[in-house]
């Protein structure tokens, strides 16, 4: 069941006092009855009320008597729907037998055209309708007639099915869709007891927060395609964990049955993701238990053969080839604050240099001063986008790339009309849904409209990984942010990053934002972690360590979590690995594994404990969800390599990290100066040719999401987009084969004609059939050619 | 002595009086001339002093509820007329619109002046096309006359066949295209009504109420009717009666004497039983012919006076049959959205079945009694508290024949002696 907890509030706030059952309670004004009686502990019954939707009254069972300064009700009122007044006295089933009666008659009309299938639901045992009827119900019902019968199940996307017969209709999940996702794909239908959830034909139930309505869904009418008939609650262990997909930060609970992940539902977090997830946190996990998982370390043998190996074998063959080389560190942006911890003392520790760097992405040498100058130690929060007067987003589209901020975005935007401007050279849908300004720039020319937009005091800037992209454009953010006074949040797509560049996972900082080359941090540090010497020259990013290992500058690499093709350069990087003397930290068989010399298997999320910082740099600790596993956490495995070097991390364990970082003091210091950088001058196009610009979509080909079938079932469609001017002279109408191509490669995508700057063509980064990265190499700001075909 | 007093029905009778120009020969679209000439606020104050309540059931005072638009407060403000006539026995508004629609309209710019609206929405049921074609024409002759445009508009909007469409704030969300179901109140349509603008919602009858009042001043009207509920207004008779149809009358009129105006119960039977408002109303019996027909005392006998919609049925009808069958109306009409009414309807009808056919025992009585119970009052609108009022109404009055019936183990009345079909061949 759903309740509500107190949020935390610091306006001050008229309070109300009532009367519920004899006692007295203050609530802030406008607080409904409902609540009121929760924060006394009285449970009044209820299906449609939910503290995060508008009140609807609609399902009935919160009945209660009321009067206010002696005036009683004639009948029975929904305290799901009536907010508290002063003199006001409330009396609920506990103390009222109307009340009561209303309540429990409201119930068994509830129930005479449920069918009872409680045995093979899978709300069985954590029901709401089940648990109130046995509170509020008749132990035996008087209905002798015929129930309503609909054919079952339905599926309403390719994720959730719908049993119409268990629904009771309160509209739990159609007010979600409109009010909280922004996406009304499905409505009741039919009227009477016939009414029925339903979608439009022509458009279908494609929300990435579909899941939110299994979860809310106060019976079983409404379950997920890939948990249903798995198991039944009681079975499950339930642990309190973190989502590990971006860097909103969600809360969430992992459900694990002898061992095996079954299902993760939205935790509830008021300031975060309140009680929300989106369906690739809740719906992608499978490739935890992908059957292709590491379950042994692999060492190269003479004939140049990955074998199995005992692990004091791995260890010490890892340990050889890393001292015996000059090598370096690459860690992706997925790891764990701790694990980044780990990494990054691993790098200056046993290895003795700054060569390390999380961005196994595009990045550029701009982003990794405006990293160390704005976002390291930044404290920009969610609780900013619901008091700012104007949002402005940049390289930045948070419905596919952080979906909660989406979701707090249109939250204000609904409840306040916020104003946000987003600066792109393609409309969104989503942007489109938040009745965003958009102001259309060519690919790479982002920073001239930076500069040009106002912004105040009070309004905040979002600027997305992307922004790195467009050469200038983190400059312009900057001088913006100091020109207006408007706040700066950085919103990384990894749920790593912001924990990674804490931990000082990058070239140009040691832990807790302590620049590499300021001579007082590196003491401070060479002092918390009892060293003589620490380098002093800023690291190799991850593209210039690639470029190194062609030139013999460096010859070993330690990667974890790292997907080569990530980058722009992956024929680069993968050159790269082929070279190196390579130890790969992985969880399952990779470009990297393929190439490595050494490979050990670490522990997947729901495997061990720790914590990701989101993009606020709040802590989201997790528990091991999975109790007995075998695999080792990327932290520990360092150790042992460490030590096997000669050099001692001290950090044993996950508990050990978090103690070491949380000991680490503040630093003080000047945060590193960033030197600004131009932008670069629009590229001129031929009639054939666009600037190509892309984001990730939040259902793609990403490899967290390997194997979830049902998931990819409601990814949007691909396509190439272009403005309508561009389409009519290369004579293109909406849905013709365009060909995208450059020295490197081509791509054939349908076309669709939209809002879209006239030098762009955009397409999806990395989803069936649009692998950009693969495909051509480019993904923003480079000019491709196109063709119709 | 005859009873009648007509005033919106004054010219019915005359063939062409549905046309522009009966209606101007009979001084029509002059009230609306009188009423542009004072102050809006002098047309409320009018309107309140004639005591005129709202006629769709309620009988809420027409001129207060037009109090409630705030005025100065620079946002559109609308009237919605309530022309969604759908109870079973309500047949005022339907005939009023056939005969004179031009009344409506003369009121709608009378009403819509008074509360600072430019647009009036008629919101017809959609069954009724006899009825939306010559309002559609009526429109289209007051706009060439010049008595609409010139400030008013006229909006002629048809439904789709919804009896809870005739719930003002579902009729709201149909009209601005939703699927018609009651709004959470509040607000109130006055505060935020059709597109969340204060509206006035009214009823057909009662709009078009307004011009003679107009005309006639507020004194003249409260000398017709009685204490609390003033003028003159259209009775519905239907069923087992000689002449059906609209009787207008003051308000406080008996059935004893509308039966006399409308030439008594059909030949060789007697008064059963009788609905004064339409079938949501509780029923009354052959014990009740001398109620004043006003809203006090029919609300002092237990029941409604509704849309003073008066089916009447004599000895030959099964009361069980006929409350089975209103049941099945009002399940077929729940709009589904709260649960006692949806799922509370569905149960009903089953059990009323079973009643008719003569299955059960006294308990079911009791039984039936209760479900009726934990659905009125305890429903979403108003829809429910109707649909089992003749339920608990029949029970009241006519138990021993429900258990007689239940004795005779099958219906105890051959449903074809109460149709009127049957009269006329014997």
């Amino acid at each position: 069941m759903t309740t509500t907890t107190d949020r935390p509030t610091t306006e001050i706030v008229d309070l109300i006092t009532v009367i519920i059952d004899g006692f007295e309670v203050s609530v802030p004004k406008g607080t409904l009855v409902i609540r009121a009686a929760e924060k006394l502990g009285i449970q009044i019954p209820r299906f449609c009320d939910h503290p995060l939707l508008d009140p609807v009254g609609a399902c009935r069972q919160c009945l209660v008597e009321i009067e206010i300064n002696g005036r009683a009700f004639p009948k029975p009122q929904a305290s799901c729907t009536i907010p508290v007044e002063p003199g006001m006295i409330v009396k609920t089933q506990l103390s009222s037998t109307i009340a009561d009666k209303a309540q429990k008659g409201v119930m068994e009309l509830l129930l005479i055209n449920h069918p009872l299938d409680c045995p093979v639901c899978d709300k069985g045992g954590e029901c709401p309708l089940q648990n109130q009827a046995m509170s509020s119900g008749r132990s035996e019902s008087r209905f002798e007639g015929v129930k309503r019968r609909f054919e079952k199940p339905i599926n309403i996307s390719s994720q959730v099915l719908l049993d119409r017969e268990r629904c009771v209709l309160c509209a739990r999940c159609t007010r979600f869709s409109d009010q909280i996702a922004g996406d009304p794909f499905i409505t009741l239908n039919e009227r009477g007891a016939l009414q029925q959830v339903g979608i439009y034909e022509k458009q279908p139930f494609k929300s990435y927060f579909s899941g939110n309505t299994v979860q809310i869904c106060p019976v079983g009418a409404l379950t997920g395609a890939s948990y249903r008939f798995r198991a039944r609650p009681f079975d499950l262990v339930s642990t309190p964990s973190a989502c590990e997909h971006c860097a909103s930060g969600c809360d969430m609970r992992t459900d694990v049955r002898r061992g095996k992940t079954l299902r993760r539902l939205a935790g509830d977090d008021a300031s975060v993701n309140e009680e929300w997830n989106c369906d690739k946190g809740r719906w992608a996990f499978k490739y935890v238990t992908a059957i292709d998982r590491l379950t042994h370390p692999l060492v190269r043998n003479e004939l140049g053969e990955l074998v199995q190996a005992s692990w004091p074998e791995a260890i010490a063959a890892a340990a050889k080839g890393l001292t015996a080389n000059t090598s370096a560190v690459l860690v992706g942006g997925r790891v764990t604050h701790e694990d980044a911890y780990g990494y990054s003392k691993f790098a200056r520790v046993a290895l003795g240099t700054n060569d390390i760097d999380f961005r196994s992405r595009i990045s550029s040498h701009e982003e990794r001063e405006f990293l160390a100058a704005r976002v390291v130690g930044s404290t920009a929060t969610y609780r900013d986008i619901d008091r700012a007067d104007h949002v402005l987003l940049v390289g930045f589209e948070p419905e596919e790339e952080s979906p909660i901020v989406f979701l707090r975005l249109n939250k204000q935007v609904r409840k306040r009309a916020l104003k946000v401007t987003a600066i792109a050279s393609k409309l969104s849908i989503g942007v489109e849904k938040l009745k965003g300004e958009f102001i259309k720039t060519s690919p790479g020319q982002e920073a001239v409209a930076i500069a040009a937009a106002a912004l105040t005091s009070k309004s905040i800037i979002l600027v997305g990984e992307r922004a790195c992209e467009s050469p200038g454009a983190l400059t312009a953010v900057g001088a913006l942010a100091d020109a207006t006074g408007a706040k700066l949040a950085w919103i990384p797509r990894r749920a790593g990053e912001r924990g990674a560049i804490e931990a000082g996972a990058i070239g140009n900082l040691l832990p807790g934002g302590r620049p590499v080359h300021d001579d007082v941090a590196r003491m401070d540090i060479q002092a918390f972690w009892g060293l003589d010497s620490l380098p002093s020259e800023i690291g190799r990013s991850a593209d210039e360590i690639f470029e190194a290992v062609q030139t013999g500058a460096v010859t070993g690499l330690i990667v974890g979590g790292v997907d080569p093709l990530d980058g722009d350069k992956s024929g680069f990087a993968l050159d790269a690995l082929d070279k190196a003397f390579v130890v790969s930290l992985e969880i399952a068989p990779s470009e990297v594994t393929r190439r490595a010399d050494v490979v050990l298997p670490v522990a997947a999320i729901t495997e061990k404990t720790g914590s990701y910082l989101n993009w606020e740099g709040r802590p989201r600790s997790f528990d091991a969800a999975v109790a007995d596993s075998l695999n080792r956490s990327d932290l520990r495995i360092l150790s042992m390599i460490a030590a096997e070097m000669g050099a001692d991390l001290n950090l044993g364990t996950v508990t050990a990290a978090a103690r070491e970082i949380a000991s680490l003091s503040p630093w003080n210091g000047a945060r590193a100066e960033m030197s600004p950088v131009a932008p670069t001058i629009a590229p001129l196009l031929n009639g054939d040719e666009f600037i190509i610009t892309s984001w990730r979509r939040l259902l793609d080909l990403g490899t967290l999401q390997k194997g979830e079938e049902n998931l990819a079932g409601t990814a949007r469609q691909t396509v190439a987009v272009i403005s309508p001017k561009r389409a009519e002279s290369l004579g293109v109408l909406t849905g013709d084969l365009l060909e995208i191509s450059n020295a490197q490669g081509s791509v054939k995508l349908s076309a669709l004609i939209e809002e879209i700057h006239d030098d762009a063509i955009w397409a999806p980064r990395n989803s069936q059939g649009a692998q950009l990265l693969v495909d051509l190499g480019v993904a923003h700001g480079a000019v491709v050619k196109v063709v119709k075909l | 002595m005859t009873k009648l007093v007509p005033v919106l029905s004054a010219h019915w009778d005359e063939k062409d009086s549905f046309t522009i120009e009966a209606y101007t020969r009979h001084g029509g679209y002059q009230a609306a001339k009188k009423a542009l000439a004072m102050e809006p606020d002098a047309v409320i104050q009018l309107v309140k002093d004639s005591g005129l309540r709202g006629r769709g059931g309620a009988g809420f005072p027409t001129g207060m509820k037009w109090g409630f638009i705030p005025q100065g407060d620079n946002k559109d403000h609308y009237l919605v007329v309530n022309a969604d006539e759908s109870e079973p026995g309500t047949c005022k508004d339907t005939p009023l619109l056939m005969a004179n629609p031009h009344v409506l309209i003369e009121g709608c710019i009378i009403a819509a002046y008074a509360i600072r609206a430019k647009y009036a929405f008629i919101y017809i049921r959609g069954e009724v096309t006899h009825v939306v074609r010559r309002v559609n024409q009526a429109i289209e002759d007051a706009y060439k006359a010049g008595h609409l445009g010139n400030g008013v508009e006229i909006v002629l909007h048809v439904g789709a066949g919804a009896y809870i469409c005739g719930e003002e704030t579902a009729l709201l969300d149909s009209l601005e295209g939703f699927r018609g179901q009651p709004r959470l109140r509040p607000p109130f349509p006055a505060i935020a009504g059709l597109y969340a603008m204060p509206t006035v919602v009214n009823n057909v009858e009662s709009i078009a109420s307004v011009p003679a009042i107009i005309t006639n001043g507020a004194q003249w009207y409260q000398s017709m009717g009685t204490e609390k509920s003033k003028g003159t207004t259209l009775y519905s008779l239907s069923g087992h009666v000689k002449n059906p149809g609209q009787f207008e009358a003051p308000l406080g009129i008996t059935l004893r004497e509308l039966l006399e105006l409308a030439g008594g119960i059909r030949e060789g039977h007697r008064l059963k039983f009788w609905t004064p408002g339409g079938s949501s109303t509780p029923i009354f019996t052959d014990a009740h012919l001398d109620i004043p027909l006003d809203y006090e005392g029919v609300a002092a006998a237990g029941s409604m006076l509704g849309t003073k919609a008066l089916q009447i049925f004599d000895e030959t009808t099964s009361v069980i049959r006929a409350v089975l069958r209103w049941t099945e109306f009002y399940k077929h009409e729940s709009c589904g959205k709260c649960t006692p009414c949806r799922e509370g309807t569905w149960w009903l009808v089953q059990i009323l079945r079973d009643l008719d056919a003569g299955i059960g025992t006294e308990e079911d009585l009791n039984k039936l009694l209760d479900i009726c119970d934990n659905i009125a009052g305890r429903s979403f609108c108003a829809l429910a508290d109707g649909a089992v009022s003749p339920i608990i109404s029949s029970l009241k009055y006519f138990r021993q024949e429900y258990l007689d019936q239940l004795a005779n183990k099958g219906p105890l009345f051959d449903p074809v002696a109460s149709t009127l079909f049957v009269a006329a061949s014997a």
